[in-house]
Protein backbone atom coordinates (compact mmCIF):
# COMPACT_ATOMS: atom_id res chain seq x y z
CA UNK A 1 0.00 0.00 0.00
CA UNK A 2 1.29 3.16 -1.15
CA UNK A 3 0.73 5.61 1.86
CA UNK A 4 0.97 10.04 2.06
CA UNK A 5 1.17 11.38 5.22
CA UNK A 6 0.49 15.32 5.52
CA UNK A 7 2.24 16.93 8.67
CA UNK A 8 2.66 20.24 9.56
CA UNK A 9 5.33 21.80 11.98
CA UNK A 10 3.55 23.93 14.72
CA UNK A 11 4.44 25.52 18.55
CA UNK A 12 4.12 22.99 21.12
CA UNK A 13 1.17 24.30 22.66
CA UNK A 14 1.39 21.81 26.28
CA UNK A 15 5.15 23.41 26.39
CA UNK A 16 4.84 27.10 25.48
CA UNK A 17 3.31 30.20 26.55
CA UNK A 18 1.59 31.43 23.25
CA UNK A 19 1.73 35.50 23.06
CA UNK A 20 0.64 37.96 20.78
CA UNK A 21 3.56 40.21 19.40
CA UNK A 22 2.74 44.50 19.49
CA UNK A 23 0.90 44.84 16.74
CA UNK A 24 -1.34 41.97 16.63
CA UNK A 25 0.17 41.08 13.38
CA UNK A 26 1.66 37.02 14.72
CA UNK A 27 2.06 35.51 17.75
CA UNK A 28 5.42 35.76 19.35
CA UNK A 29 7.15 33.05 18.04
CA UNK A 30 10.84 33.96 19.23
CA UNK A 31 12.04 31.13 22.09
CA UNK A 32 8.76 29.01 20.87
CA UNK A 33 9.42 25.03 20.59
CA UNK A 34 8.33 23.87 17.99
CA UNK A 35 7.31 20.13 17.23
CA UNK A 36 5.05 18.15 14.26
CA UNK A 37 1.48 18.70 14.94
CA UNK A 38 0.47 15.89 17.72
CA UNK A 39 -2.15 14.65 15.58
CA UNK A 40 -0.02 14.20 12.54
CA UNK A 41 2.58 12.17 15.17
CA UNK A 42 -0.25 8.98 15.55
CA UNK A 43 -0.81 9.41 11.52
CA UNK A 44 2.80 9.11 10.56
CA UNK A 45 2.58 5.75 13.20
CA UNK A 46 -0.48 4.42 11.88
CA UNK A 47 0.94 4.82 8.17
CA UNK A 48 4.08 2.54 9.34
CA UNK A 49 2.46 0.09 11.53
CA UNK A 50 0.08 -0.92 7.92
CA UNK A 51 3.39 -0.38 6.10
CA UNK A 52 4.81 -3.11 8.22
CA UNK A 53 1.71 -5.09 8.02
CA UNK A 54 0.89 -5.48 4.13
CA UNK A 55 4.19 -3.79 2.33
CA UNK A 56 4.58 -0.79 0.21
CA UNK A 57 5.54 2.51 1.68
CA UNK A 58 5.35 5.72 3.30
CA UNK A 59 5.81 9.19 2.45
CA UNK A 60 5.47 12.17 4.47
CA UNK A 61 5.12 15.48 3.15
CA UNK A 62 4.73 18.90 4.57
CA UNK A 63 3.88 22.54 3.07
CA UNK A 64 5.66 25.27 4.62
CA UNK A 65 8.86 27.46 5.07
CA UNK A 66 12.55 26.52 5.25
CA UNK A 67 11.50 24.86 9.13
CA UNK A 68 8.91 22.77 7.43
CA UNK A 69 11.83 20.27 6.24
CA UNK A 70 12.37 19.65 10.64
CA UNK A 71 9.64 17.89 10.82
CA UNK A 72 9.44 15.94 7.32
CA UNK A 73 13.08 14.16 8.81
CA UNK A 74 11.77 13.73 12.22
CA UNK A 75 8.56 11.66 10.54
CA UNK A 76 11.36 10.17 8.64
CA UNK A 77 13.57 8.95 11.35
CA UNK A 78 10.34 7.16 12.40
CA UNK A 79 10.28 4.97 9.67
CA UNK A 80 8.79 6.87 6.52
CA UNK A 81 10.36 5.82 4.20
CA UNK A 82 10.33 9.38 1.53
CA UNK A 83 9.85 12.96 2.55
CA UNK A 84 8.26 15.55 0.19
CA UNK A 85 8.45 19.09 1.05
CA UNK A 86 6.49 21.87 -0.59
CA UNK A 87 7.59 25.65 -0.21
CA UNK A 88 6.91 28.25 -2.25
CA UNK A 89 6.32 31.73 -1.37
CA UNK A 90 3.10 31.63 -3.51
CA UNK A 91 1.78 29.42 -0.40
CA UNK A 92 1.98 32.17 2.30
CA UNK A 93 -1.08 33.30 4.16
CA UNK A 94 -3.08 29.80 1.97
CA UNK A 95 -6.04 29.33 4.03
CA UNK A 96 -6.68 25.63 4.42
CA UNK A 97 -8.49 25.00 0.59
CA UNK A 98 -5.09 26.68 -0.96
CA UNK A 99 -3.11 24.14 1.21
CA UNK A 100 -5.62 20.81 0.27
CA UNK A 101 -5.24 22.81 -3.52
CA UNK A 102 -1.36 22.74 -3.02
CA UNK A 103 -1.49 18.98 -1.51
CA UNK A 104 -4.15 17.41 -4.07
CA UNK A 105 -1.95 18.68 -7.21
CA UNK A 106 1.21 16.47 -5.12
CA UNK A 107 -0.74 13.16 -4.38
CA UNK A 108 -1.98 13.37 -8.63
CA UNK A 109 2.00 13.28 -8.85
CA UNK A 110 1.78 10.04 -7.25
CA UNK A 111 0.01 6.94 -7.16
CA UNK A 112 -1.12 6.61 -3.73
CA UNK A 113 -3.70 4.40 -2.18
CA UNK A 114 -4.17 5.82 0.90
CA UNK A 115 -3.64 9.66 2.00
CA UNK A 116 -3.64 10.11 6.05
CA UNK A 117 -3.84 13.55 7.65
CA UNK A 118 -4.05 14.45 11.34
CA UNK A 119 -7.54 15.80 12.42
CA UNK A 120 -6.76 18.96 13.43
CA UNK A 121 -3.80 21.11 13.59
CA UNK A 122 -2.32 24.33 15.78
CA UNK A 123 -5.28 26.55 14.33
CA UNK A 124 -7.96 23.92 15.16
CA UNK A 125 -9.85 24.28 11.81
CA UNK A 126 -10.18 20.47 10.82
CA UNK A 127 -10.41 21.07 7.18
CA UNK A 128 -7.73 20.18 5.27
CA UNK A 129 -8.34 16.09 5.23
CA UNK A 130 -11.60 16.74 4.39
CA UNK A 131 -11.60 19.10 1.51
CA UNK A 132 -8.80 17.03 -0.04
CA UNK A 133 -10.88 14.09 -0.27
CA UNK A 134 -13.61 16.35 -2.21
CA UNK A 135 -10.44 17.41 -4.41
CA UNK A 136 -9.62 14.26 -5.47
CA UNK A 137 -13.41 13.12 -4.92
CA UNK A 138 -12.05 10.39 -2.88
CA UNK A 139 -14.06 9.33 0.10
CA UNK A 140 -13.40 10.47 3.55
CA UNK A 141 -13.50 9.44 7.23
CA UNK A 142 -12.69 12.43 9.71
CA UNK A 143 -11.86 11.43 13.37
CA UNK A 144 -10.49 7.64 12.62
CA UNK A 145 -9.30 6.14 15.35
CA UNK A 146 -8.97 2.03 14.29
CA UNK A 147 -7.77 1.29 10.66
CA UNK A 148 -7.77 -2.93 9.92
CA UNK A 149 -6.98 -3.23 6.07
CA UNK A 150 -9.90 -5.91 5.15
CA UNK A 151 -8.96 -7.15 1.62
CA UNK A 152 -7.00 -5.57 -1.41
CA UNK A 153 -9.70 -3.04 -1.78
CA UNK A 154 -11.17 -1.80 1.44
CA UNK A 155 -10.12 -0.61 4.83
CA UNK A 156 -12.63 -1.23 7.95
CA UNK A 157 -12.04 1.86 10.05
CA UNK A 158 -13.40 2.90 13.21
CA UNK A 159 -14.67 6.77 13.78
CA UNK A 160 -14.57 8.43 16.88
CA UNK A 161 -17.94 10.20 17.62
CA UNK A 162 -19.38 12.09 20.83
CA UNK A 163 -19.09 10.45 23.98
CA UNK A 164 -16.57 8.33 23.30
CA UNK A 165 -18.50 5.81 21.00
CA UNK A 166 -17.57 4.57 18.07
CA UNK A 167 -19.03 4.20 14.49
CA UNK A 168 -17.36 1.35 11.80
CA UNK A 169 -17.55 1.40 8.58
CA UNK A 170 -15.96 0.02 5.78
CA UNK A 171 -14.38 2.23 3.04
CA UNK A 172 -13.17 2.05 -0.79
CA UNK A 173 -9.22 3.17 -1.34
CA UNK A 174 -8.23 4.94 -2.40
CA UNK A 175 -9.53 7.67 0.43
CA UNK A 176 -8.41 9.75 2.75
CA UNK A 177 -8.38 9.44 6.45
CA UNK A 178 -8.29 12.12 9.29
CA UNK A 179 -6.37 10.10 12.45
CA UNK A 180 -7.47 11.41 16.07
CA UNK A 181 -5.25 11.18 18.85
CA UNK A 182 -4.56 7.54 21.07
CA UNK A 183 -5.10 5.71 18.04
CA UNK A 184 -2.02 4.06 18.35
CA UNK A 185 1.44 4.92 20.80
CA UNK A 186 3.70 6.55 18.46
CA UNK A 187 6.95 5.38 18.99
CA UNK A 188 10.21 7.02 20.21
CA UNK A 189 12.22 8.81 18.39
CA UNK A 190 16.02 9.11 19.31
CA UNK A 191 18.72 11.05 18.63
CA UNK A 192 20.19 8.14 16.61
CA UNK A 193 17.13 7.61 14.64
CA UNK A 194 17.61 11.38 13.11
CA UNK A 195 21.28 11.13 12.90
CA UNK A 196 20.66 8.30 10.16
CA UNK A 197 18.05 10.52 7.80
CA UNK A 198 20.06 13.77 8.42
CA UNK A 199 21.52 13.83 5.11
CA UNK A 200 18.79 12.48 3.09
CA UNK A 201 17.85 14.00 0.19
CA UNK A 202 14.33 15.93 0.24
CA UNK A 203 13.06 16.97 -2.59
CA UNK A 204 11.56 20.89 -2.65
CA UNK A 205 8.53 21.07 -4.64
CA UNK A 206 6.85 24.83 -5.51
CA UNK A 207 3.82 25.71 -7.16
CA UNK A 208 5.26 25.46 -10.74
CA UNK A 209 5.86 22.10 -10.36
CA UNK A 210 2.97 21.13 -9.23
CA UNK A 211 1.29 22.68 -12.20
CA UNK A 212 -0.24 25.43 -9.78
CA UNK A 213 -1.10 29.06 -11.12
CA UNK A 214 -0.18 31.37 -8.30
CA UNK A 215 -4.25 32.75 -8.31
CA UNK A 216 -4.98 29.22 -7.21
CA UNK A 217 -3.19 29.81 -3.91
CA UNK A 218 -1.87 32.15 -1.43
CA UNK A 219 -3.96 35.40 -0.45
CA UNK A 220 -5.51 35.64 -3.53
CA UNK A 221 -7.08 32.18 -3.41
CA UNK A 222 -7.94 32.60 0.41
CA UNK A 223 -11.89 32.85 1.57
CA UNK A 224 -11.02 33.09 4.77
CA UNK A 225 -8.11 35.79 5.72
CA UNK A 226 -6.76 35.87 9.25
CA UNK A 227 -7.13 39.96 9.95
CA UNK A 228 -5.29 39.76 13.32
CA UNK A 229 -4.40 37.69 16.34
CA UNK A 230 -5.08 39.14 19.85
CA UNK A 231 -5.29 37.19 23.47
CA UNK A 232 -9.05 36.38 24.31
CA UNK A 233 -10.73 38.90 26.57
CA UNK A 234 -10.31 37.82 31.00
CA UNK A 235 -13.96 37.84 31.23
CA UNK A 236 -14.14 37.38 35.02
CA UNK A 237 -11.97 34.73 35.48
CA UNK A 238 -10.02 32.63 38.06
CA UNK A 239 -9.56 34.54 41.83
CA UNK A 240 -6.06 33.70 41.86
CA UNK A 241 -4.63 32.31 45.30
CA UNK A 242 -1.97 34.36 46.42
CA UNK A 243 0.42 34.18 49.46
CA UNK A 244 3.14 32.05 50.35
CA UNK A 245 2.03 28.31 49.63
CA UNK A 246 1.00 27.36 52.96
CA UNK A 247 -1.16 30.38 52.50
CA UNK A 248 -2.68 29.19 49.67
CA UNK A 249 -3.39 25.98 50.91
CA UNK A 250 -4.87 26.83 53.46
CA UNK A 251 -7.39 29.30 52.02
CA UNK A 252 -7.72 26.09 49.71
CA UNK A 253 -8.67 23.36 51.61
CA UNK A 254 -11.10 26.66 53.42
CA UNK A 255 -12.57 26.83 50.19
CA UNK A 256 -13.20 22.80 49.44
CA UNK A 257 -14.23 22.61 52.53
CA UNK A 258 -17.28 24.82 52.27
CA UNK A 259 -17.98 23.90 49.09
CA UNK A 260 -18.38 20.32 50.26
CA UNK A 261 -15.22 19.27 48.12
CA UNK A 262 -13.97 17.72 50.82
CA UNK A 263 -15.18 14.52 52.85
CA UNK B 1 -29.30 38.00 -0.25
CA UNK B 2 -27.83 34.65 0.47
CA UNK B 3 -30.47 32.06 2.19
CA UNK B 4 -29.36 30.56 5.30
CA UNK B 5 -29.58 27.51 6.62
CA UNK B 6 -28.87 25.48 9.74
CA UNK B 7 -28.18 21.73 9.81
CA UNK B 8 -30.40 20.02 12.39
CA UNK B 9 -28.40 17.15 14.52
CA UNK B 10 -30.28 14.92 16.07
CA UNK B 11 -30.92 11.83 17.68
CA UNK B 12 -33.54 9.35 18.63
CA UNK B 13 -36.18 11.93 16.85
CA UNK B 14 -35.09 15.05 19.17
CA UNK B 15 -33.79 18.17 17.97
CA UNK B 16 -30.23 18.56 19.49
CA UNK B 17 -29.92 21.25 21.57
CA UNK B 18 -27.46 23.17 19.44
CA UNK B 19 -30.24 24.27 17.07
CA UNK B 20 -31.20 27.38 18.58
CA UNK B 21 -27.71 28.37 18.64
CA UNK B 22 -27.32 27.98 15.01
CA UNK B 23 -30.87 30.16 14.92
CA UNK B 24 -28.69 32.72 17.23
CA UNK B 25 -25.70 32.77 14.96
CA UNK B 26 -28.65 33.22 11.86
CA UNK B 27 -29.36 36.35 13.38
CA UNK B 28 -25.86 37.56 14.04
CA UNK B 29 -25.47 37.03 10.67
CA UNK B 30 -28.49 38.92 9.64
CA UNK B 31 -31.12 40.46 11.93
CA UNK B 32 -34.05 39.55 9.88
CA UNK B 33 -32.96 37.03 8.13
CA UNK B 34 -35.32 34.04 7.75
CA UNK B 35 -33.05 31.00 8.72
CA UNK B 36 -34.74 27.39 7.34
CA UNK B 37 -33.95 23.78 9.07
CA UNK B 38 -32.37 20.89 6.94
CA UNK B 39 -33.43 18.05 8.42
CA UNK B 40 -31.98 14.89 7.09
CA UNK B 41 -32.35 11.33 8.07
CA UNK B 42 -34.85 8.55 7.92
CA UNK B 43 -38.71 8.36 9.19
CA UNK B 44 -40.53 8.82 11.81
CA UNK B 45 -37.81 10.80 13.13
CA UNK B 46 -37.62 13.32 10.79
CA UNK B 47 -41.38 13.49 10.87
CA UNK B 48 -41.15 14.25 14.68
CA UNK B 49 -37.77 16.39 14.53
CA UNK B 50 -39.29 18.18 11.76
CA UNK B 51 -42.32 19.40 13.61
CA UNK B 52 -40.03 20.27 16.40
CA UNK B 53 -37.80 22.53 13.97
CA UNK B 54 -41.09 24.37 13.21
CA UNK B 55 -41.48 25.20 16.33
CA UNK B 56 -38.24 27.39 16.16
CA UNK B 57 -37.52 28.15 12.50
CA UNK B 58 -39.93 29.95 9.91
CA UNK B 59 -39.17 27.20 7.69
CA UNK B 60 -37.87 23.29 7.89
CA UNK B 61 -36.40 21.40 4.86
CA UNK B 62 -37.13 17.45 5.46
CA UNK B 63 -35.26 14.88 3.25
CA UNK B 64 -36.26 10.90 4.89
CA UNK B 65 -35.33 8.02 3.25
CA UNK B 66 -34.68 4.76 4.77
CA UNK B 67 -30.58 4.73 3.54
CA UNK B 68 -30.07 8.46 5.56
CA UNK B 69 -30.91 6.84 8.70
CA UNK B 70 -27.85 6.43 10.01
CA UNK B 71 -26.00 9.97 9.04
CA UNK B 72 -23.52 8.98 7.13
CA UNK B 73 -21.94 12.41 5.95
CA UNK B 74 -20.39 10.25 2.53
CA UNK B 75 -24.25 10.07 1.58
CA UNK B 76 -25.62 13.24 2.73
CA UNK B 77 -22.41 15.67 1.24
CA UNK B 78 -23.48 15.34 -2.37
CA UNK B 79 -27.47 15.43 -1.07
CA UNK B 80 -26.91 18.35 0.43
CA UNK B 81 -24.84 19.80 -2.85
CA UNK B 82 -27.95 19.15 -5.25
CA UNK B 83 -30.04 20.64 -2.45
CA UNK B 84 -28.59 23.79 -1.53
CA UNK B 85 -29.23 26.88 -3.95
CA UNK B 86 -25.94 28.57 -4.90
CA UNK B 87 -24.82 30.69 -3.16
CA UNK B 88 -26.48 29.88 0.14
CA UNK B 89 -24.75 30.07 4.32
CA UNK B 90 -24.74 26.81 5.92
CA UNK B 91 -24.73 26.99 9.84
CA UNK B 92 -23.67 23.37 11.93
CA UNK B 93 -22.56 23.13 14.87
CA UNK B 94 -18.23 22.14 15.12
CA UNK B 95 -18.88 18.86 17.13
CA UNK B 96 -18.01 14.83 15.42
CA UNK B 97 -20.32 14.93 12.63
CA UNK B 98 -19.24 18.45 11.03
CA UNK B 99 -15.72 17.48 10.93
CA UNK B 100 -16.45 14.76 8.95
CA UNK B 101 -19.23 16.60 6.60
CA UNK B 102 -18.44 20.41 6.04
CA UNK B 103 -15.02 20.32 5.09
CA UNK B 104 -15.76 18.52 2.09
CA UNK B 105 -19.27 19.82 1.39
CA UNK B 106 -18.15 23.57 0.98
CA UNK B 107 -15.58 22.11 -1.82
CA UNK B 108 -18.79 21.01 -3.72
CA UNK B 109 -20.48 23.84 -3.14
CA UNK B 110 -17.79 25.85 -4.03
CA UNK B 111 -18.16 28.25 -1.05
CA UNK B 112 -15.67 29.64 1.43
CA UNK B 113 -15.49 27.04 4.80
CA UNK B 114 -14.77 28.71 7.74
CA UNK B 115 -14.26 26.52 10.80
CA UNK B 116 -14.95 26.45 14.87
CA UNK B 117 -16.25 30.65 14.62
CA UNK B 118 -17.20 31.54 18.33
CA UNK B 119 -18.42 35.54 17.38
CA UNK B 120 -19.78 36.62 14.44
CA UNK B 121 -18.57 40.83 14.88
CA UNK B 122 -19.54 42.14 12.30
CA UNK B 123 -20.73 42.25 8.24
CA UNK B 124 -19.87 44.60 5.57
CA UNK B 125 -21.48 43.39 2.69
CA UNK B 126 -20.60 40.27 1.57
CA UNK B 127 -18.00 39.96 3.89
CA UNK B 128 -18.12 38.51 7.35
CA UNK B 129 -15.78 39.60 10.09
CA UNK B 130 -15.51 36.60 12.67
CA UNK B 131 -14.17 35.29 15.81
CA UNK B 132 -11.66 32.25 15.73
CA UNK B 133 -9.64 30.63 18.94
CA UNK B 134 -6.06 28.86 17.74
CA UNK B 135 -3.44 27.15 19.70
CA UNK B 136 -5.85 25.41 22.09
CA UNK B 137 -7.81 28.49 22.83
CA UNK B 138 -4.56 30.37 24.00
CA UNK B 139 -4.70 33.39 21.05
CA UNK B 140 -8.07 34.33 19.35
CA UNK B 141 -7.78 35.79 15.75
CA UNK B 142 -10.03 38.21 13.76
CA UNK B 143 -11.14 36.60 10.31
CA UNK B 144 -12.86 37.60 7.00
CA UNK B 145 -14.22 35.32 5.39
CA UNK B 146 -15.93 35.87 1.91
CA UNK B 147 -19.69 35.06 1.64
CA UNK B 148 -19.90 35.82 -1.93
CA UNK B 149 -20.36 32.69 -3.36
CA UNK B 150 -21.71 31.34 -0.44
CA UNK B 151 -20.02 29.65 2.99
CA UNK B 152 -20.71 26.34 5.12
CA UNK B 153 -19.55 27.98 9.10
CA UNK B 154 -19.67 25.58 11.74
CA UNK B 155 -20.36 27.22 15.43
CA UNK B 156 -18.55 26.34 18.54
CA UNK B 157 -21.31 24.73 20.52
CA UNK B 158 -22.55 26.92 23.42
CA UNK B 159 -20.78 29.90 21.71
CA UNK B 160 -24.02 31.31 20.06
CA UNK B 161 -26.64 31.84 22.86
CA UNK B 162 -30.52 32.53 22.23
CA UNK B 163 -33.45 32.67 24.36
CA UNK B 164 -35.40 29.36 23.16
CA UNK B 165 -37.50 31.21 20.35
CA UNK B 166 -40.44 28.68 20.85
CA UNK B 167 -43.88 29.21 19.43
CA UNK B 168 -43.70 29.69 15.95
CA UNK B 169 -45.42 27.18 14.10
CA UNK B 170 -43.44 27.22 10.75
CA UNK B 171 -44.09 25.71 7.55
CA UNK B 172 -42.33 22.25 6.93
CA UNK B 173 -41.14 21.40 2.92
CA UNK B 174 -40.57 18.21 2.19
CA UNK B 175 -37.43 18.42 -0.16
CA UNK B 176 -36.88 14.00 -0.36
CA UNK B 177 -37.72 14.02 -4.19
CA UNK B 178 -35.35 16.67 -4.96
CA UNK B 179 -32.60 15.72 -2.49
CA UNK B 180 -32.53 12.25 -3.90
CA UNK B 181 -32.95 12.97 -7.53
CA UNK B 182 -32.33 9.99 -9.26
CA UNK B 183 -31.61 7.94 -6.10
CA UNK B 184 -28.41 7.31 -3.37
CA UNK B 185 -25.76 6.03 -5.16
CA UNK B 186 -24.04 3.64 -3.31
CA UNK B 187 -21.61 4.95 -0.80
CA UNK B 188 -17.86 4.24 -1.13
CA UNK B 189 -18.35 4.51 2.49
CA UNK B 190 -20.54 2.00 4.52
CA UNK B 191 -21.80 1.95 7.77
CA UNK B 192 -21.26 -1.27 9.49
CA UNK B 193 -21.71 -0.84 13.42
CA UNK B 194 -21.65 1.49 16.41
CA UNK B 195 -19.76 0.74 19.08
CA UNK B 196 -20.53 2.00 22.56
CA UNK B 197 -17.94 3.17 24.87
CA UNK B 198 -17.28 0.71 27.71
CA UNK B 199 -18.67 1.72 31.29
CA UNK B 200 -15.38 1.26 32.88
CA UNK B 201 -15.16 0.63 37.01
CA UNK B 202 -16.32 3.82 38.11
CA UNK B 203 -18.84 6.19 36.66
CA UNK B 204 -17.39 9.43 37.11
CA UNK B 205 -21.03 11.09 35.94
CA UNK B 206 -22.47 10.16 39.53
CA UNK B 207 -19.17 11.72 41.35
CA UNK B 208 -19.49 14.62 43.35
CA UNK B 209 -16.64 15.71 43.85
CA UNK B 210 -13.25 15.17 40.89
CA UNK B 211 -10.13 15.49 40.75
CA UNK B 212 -9.38 15.73 36.95
CA UNK B 213 -5.64 15.56 35.81
CA UNK B 214 -4.10 16.68 32.61
CA UNK B 215 -1.20 16.67 30.47
CA UNK B 216 0.62 18.39 32.95
CA UNK B 217 1.37 15.22 35.18
CA UNK B 218 4.60 14.66 32.76
CA UNK B 219 4.65 11.32 33.65
CA UNK B 220 2.38 8.27 34.27
CA UNK B 221 4.50 7.13 37.57
CA UNK B 222 3.76 10.99 39.24
CA UNK B 223 0.01 9.84 38.78
CA UNK B 224 0.38 8.71 42.34
CA UNK B 225 -0.24 11.92 43.63
CA UNK B 226 -3.53 12.57 42.10
CA UNK B 227 -4.91 9.39 43.31
CA UNK B 228 -3.61 10.20 46.87
CA UNK B 229 -5.38 13.81 47.03
CA UNK B 230 -8.15 11.98 45.78
CA UNK B 231 -8.54 9.96 48.56
CA UNK B 232 -7.56 12.63 51.15
CA UNK B 233 -10.41 14.04 49.60
CA UNK B 234 -12.83 11.75 49.51
CA UNK B 235 -13.22 12.20 45.66
CA UNK B 236 -13.25 10.15 42.77
CA UNK B 237 -10.13 10.96 39.67
CA UNK B 238 -11.17 11.60 36.32
CA UNK B 239 -8.63 13.45 33.72
CA UNK B 240 -8.22 15.11 30.47
CA UNK B 241 -8.21 13.42 27.14
CA UNK B 242 -4.20 13.26 26.71
CA UNK B 243 -4.00 11.15 29.66
CA UNK B 244 -6.46 8.37 28.06
CA UNK B 245 -4.41 8.48 24.52
CA UNK B 246 -1.42 7.34 26.90
CA UNK B 247 -3.22 4.26 28.18
CA UNK B 248 -2.43 5.98 31.55
CA UNK B 249 -6.13 5.55 32.49
CA UNK B 250 -9.09 4.08 31.10
CA UNK B 251 -11.33 5.85 28.85
CA UNK B 252 -13.90 6.17 30.98
CA UNK B 253 -12.43 8.92 33.50
CA UNK B 254 -11.99 11.05 30.31
CA UNK B 255 -13.97 14.26 30.57
CA UNK B 256 -15.16 15.99 27.13
CA UNK B 257 -17.29 15.89 23.87
CA UNK B 258 -15.65 12.52 23.35
CA UNK B 259 -15.38 11.22 26.82
CA UNK B 260 -18.19 11.34 29.47
CA UNK B 261 -20.06 14.57 30.94
CA UNK B 262 -19.74 14.99 34.13
CA UNK B 263 -21.68 17.30 36.34
CA UNK B 264 -20.27 17.24 39.90
CA UNK B 265 -20.49 19.91 42.51
CA UNK B 266 -16.76 20.30 42.39
CA UNK B 267 -13.98 20.10 39.91
CA UNK B 268 -10.56 20.32 40.42
CA UNK B 269 -8.16 20.59 36.98
CA UNK B 270 -5.05 20.05 37.62
CA UNK B 271 -2.70 20.50 34.65
CA UNK B 272 -5.23 21.01 32.52
CA UNK B 273 -5.15 23.86 29.87
CA UNK B 274 -8.91 24.42 28.91
CA UNK B 275 -9.36 23.14 25.59
CA UNK B 276 -13.15 23.37 24.84
CA UNK B 277 -13.62 19.79 23.79
CA UNK B 278 -12.74 19.51 27.77
CA UNK B 279 -14.66 21.67 29.38
CA UNK B 280 -17.61 20.76 27.00
CA UNK B 281 -17.82 17.91 29.58
CA UNK B 282 -18.55 19.80 32.20
CA UNK B 283 -22.04 20.71 33.24
CA UNK B 284 -23.71 21.89 36.15
CA UNK B 285 -21.37 25.33 36.67
CA UNK B 286 -19.66 23.14 39.11
CA UNK B 287 -17.07 25.09 41.93
CA UNK B 288 -14.22 24.88 39.83
CA UNK B 289 -10.73 25.06 40.86
CA UNK B 290 -7.90 25.24 38.74
CA UNK B 291 -3.60 24.27 39.19
CA UNK B 292 -1.66 25.12 36.30
CA UNK B 293 1.87 26.68 36.20
CA UNK B 294 1.03 28.85 33.15
CA UNK B 295 -0.82 31.93 34.34
CA UNK B 296 -2.25 32.85 31.24
CA UNK B 297 -3.86 29.05 30.69
CA UNK B 298 -7.90 29.11 29.68
CA UNK B 299 -8.24 27.29 32.25
CA UNK B 300 -8.17 30.08 34.76
CA UNK B 301 -10.80 32.48 32.56
CA UNK B 302 -13.08 29.53 33.58
CA UNK B 303 -12.45 28.49 37.18
CA UNK B 304 -13.21 30.08 39.94
CA UNK B 305 -10.47 29.23 41.92
CA UNK B 306 -6.92 29.36 40.47
CA UNK B 307 -3.33 28.81 41.78
CA UNK B 308 -0.58 29.09 39.45
CA UNK B 309 1.85 26.07 40.36
CA UNK B 310 3.60 23.44 39.52
CA UNK B 311 1.15 20.48 40.55
CA UNK B 312 4.06 18.10 40.81
CA UNK B 313 5.17 20.47 43.74
CA UNK B 314 1.84 21.49 44.94
CA UNK B 315 -0.43 18.77 44.70
CA UNK B 316 1.25 16.55 47.51
CA UNK B 317 1.70 19.47 49.77
CA UNK B 318 -1.94 20.00 49.90
CA UNK B 319 -2.94 16.19 50.41
CA UNK B 320 -0.58 16.25 53.35
CA UNK B 321 -1.81 19.37 54.60
CA UNK B 322 -5.65 18.04 54.32
CA UNK B 323 -4.27 14.53 55.85
CA UNK B 324 -3.17 16.79 58.76
CA UNK B 325 -6.44 18.81 59.35
CA UNK B 326 -8.53 15.67 58.89
CA UNK B 327 -6.77 13.72 62.17
C1 LIG C 1 -12.78 15.93 18.09
C2 LIG C 1 -11.98 16.11 19.33
C3 LIG C 1 -12.49 15.67 20.53
C4 LIG C 1 -11.78 15.85 21.72
N1 LIG C 1 -12.33 15.42 22.88
C5 LIG C 1 -11.70 15.66 24.06
C6 LIG C 1 -12.27 15.26 25.30
O1 LIG C 1 -13.34 14.62 25.36
N2 LIG C 1 -11.60 15.55 26.44
C7 LIG C 1 -10.40 16.22 26.45
O2 LIG C 1 -9.85 16.47 27.53
N3 LIG C 1 -9.83 16.59 25.29
C8 LIG C 1 -10.44 16.32 24.09
N4 LIG C 1 -9.83 16.67 22.92
C9 LIG C 1 -8.45 17.18 22.95
C10 LIG C 1 -8.34 18.65 23.27
O3 LIG C 1 -8.41 19.38 22.07
C11 LIG C 1 -7.00 18.97 23.96
O4 LIG C 1 -5.95 18.53 23.14
C12 LIG C 1 -6.86 18.34 25.34
O5 LIG C 1 -8.03 18.58 26.12
C13 LIG C 1 -5.67 18.88 26.06
O6 LIG C 1 -5.50 18.21 27.29
P1 LIG C 1 -4.68 18.88 28.48
O7 LIG C 1 -5.31 20.14 28.90
O8 LIG C 1 -4.48 17.84 29.52
O9 LIG C 1 -3.24 19.11 27.82
P2 LIG C 1 -2.54 20.45 27.32
O10 LIG C 1 -3.43 21.26 26.49
O11 LIG C 1 -1.23 20.04 26.78
O12 LIG C 1 -2.33 21.25 28.68
C14 LIG C 1 -1.45 20.90 29.69
C15 LIG C 1 -1.50 22.01 30.72
O13 LIG C 1 -0.71 21.65 31.84
C16 LIG C 1 0.06 22.77 32.25
N5 LIG C 1 1.23 22.20 32.92
C17 LIG C 1 2.28 21.55 32.37
N6 LIG C 1 3.12 21.11 33.32
C18 LIG C 1 2.57 21.49 34.51
C19 LIG C 1 2.97 21.34 35.86
N7 LIG C 1 4.09 20.66 36.21
N8 LIG C 1 2.20 21.89 36.82
C20 LIG C 1 1.07 22.56 36.50
N9 LIG C 1 0.64 22.72 35.25
C21 LIG C 1 1.39 22.19 34.26
C22 LIG C 1 0.36 23.54 30.99
O14 LIG C 1 0.59 24.91 31.30
C23 LIG C 1 -0.94 23.34 30.20
O15 LIG C 1 -1.87 24.35 30.47
C24 LIG C 1 -10.52 16.48 21.71
C25 LIG C 1 -9.98 16.92 20.49
C26 LIG C 1 -10.70 16.73 19.31
C27 LIG C 1 -10.12 17.20 18.02
N1 LIG D 1 0.97 23.05 5.95
C1 LIG D 1 0.59 21.76 5.97
N2 LIG D 1 1.39 20.80 5.43
C2 LIG D 1 1.02 19.51 5.44
N3 LIG D 1 -0.12 19.07 5.99
C3 LIG D 1 -0.94 19.98 6.55
C4 LIG D 1 -0.64 21.36 6.56
N4 LIG D 1 -1.65 22.00 7.19
C5 LIG D 1 -2.55 21.06 7.56
N5 LIG D 1 -2.12 19.84 7.17
C6 LIG D 1 -2.77 18.54 7.40
O1 LIG D 1 -4.13 18.74 7.68
C7 LIG D 1 -4.45 18.31 9.01
C8 LIG D 1 -5.53 19.18 9.59
O2 LIG D 1 -5.09 20.51 9.68
P1 LIG D 1 -6.09 21.74 9.73
O3 LIG D 1 -7.11 21.50 8.69
O4 LIG D 1 -5.20 22.92 9.45
O5 LIG D 1 -6.65 21.76 11.11
C9 LIG D 1 -3.12 18.34 9.73
O6 LIG D 1 -3.15 17.46 10.84
C10 LIG D 1 -2.17 17.88 8.64
O7 LIG D 1 -2.23 16.47 8.47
Amino acid sequence: MEILVCVKRVPDTSENEITVNKDGTDIEREDLVYSVNEWDNYAVEEAIRLRDKVGGSVTVVSLGPEDAEEVVRREMAMGADKGIHLMDAAFEASDGYGIATALKAEILKGSYDLVLTGAQADDGAGQVGGMLAAMLQWPFAALVNKVEVADDGTLKVGREIAGGNQEFSEIRLPCVLSIQTGINEPRYVGIRGIRKVASVEIPVHGAADLGLSLEAVGAAAARVKRLDYFLPELGEGAEILEGTEEEIIDKLIELLKSKGGIK
Amino acid sequence: MAQIFAYILHQNGVMDDTAVELLAAGAALEPDASVTALVVGSNPDVEQVSREAARSFDTVWKVAGEALAYPNAEVIRPLLARLLPKGSILLMPHEHFSMDLAPGLSVLLEAAYLPDAVAFEERQGQTLKAVREEFNGMVSTHVACDLSSGAVITLRPGAFALDQEQGKNGQVVDKTEQALQGGIPEPLRRFLELVEAEAGDVDISKSEVLVSVGRGIEDQENLEIIHELAEAMGADVSCSRPIVDAKWMEKSRQVGTSGKTVKPKVYLALGISGSFQHLGGIKGAPFMVAVNKNPKAPIFQVADVGVVADILDFVPQLTEKIEETAK
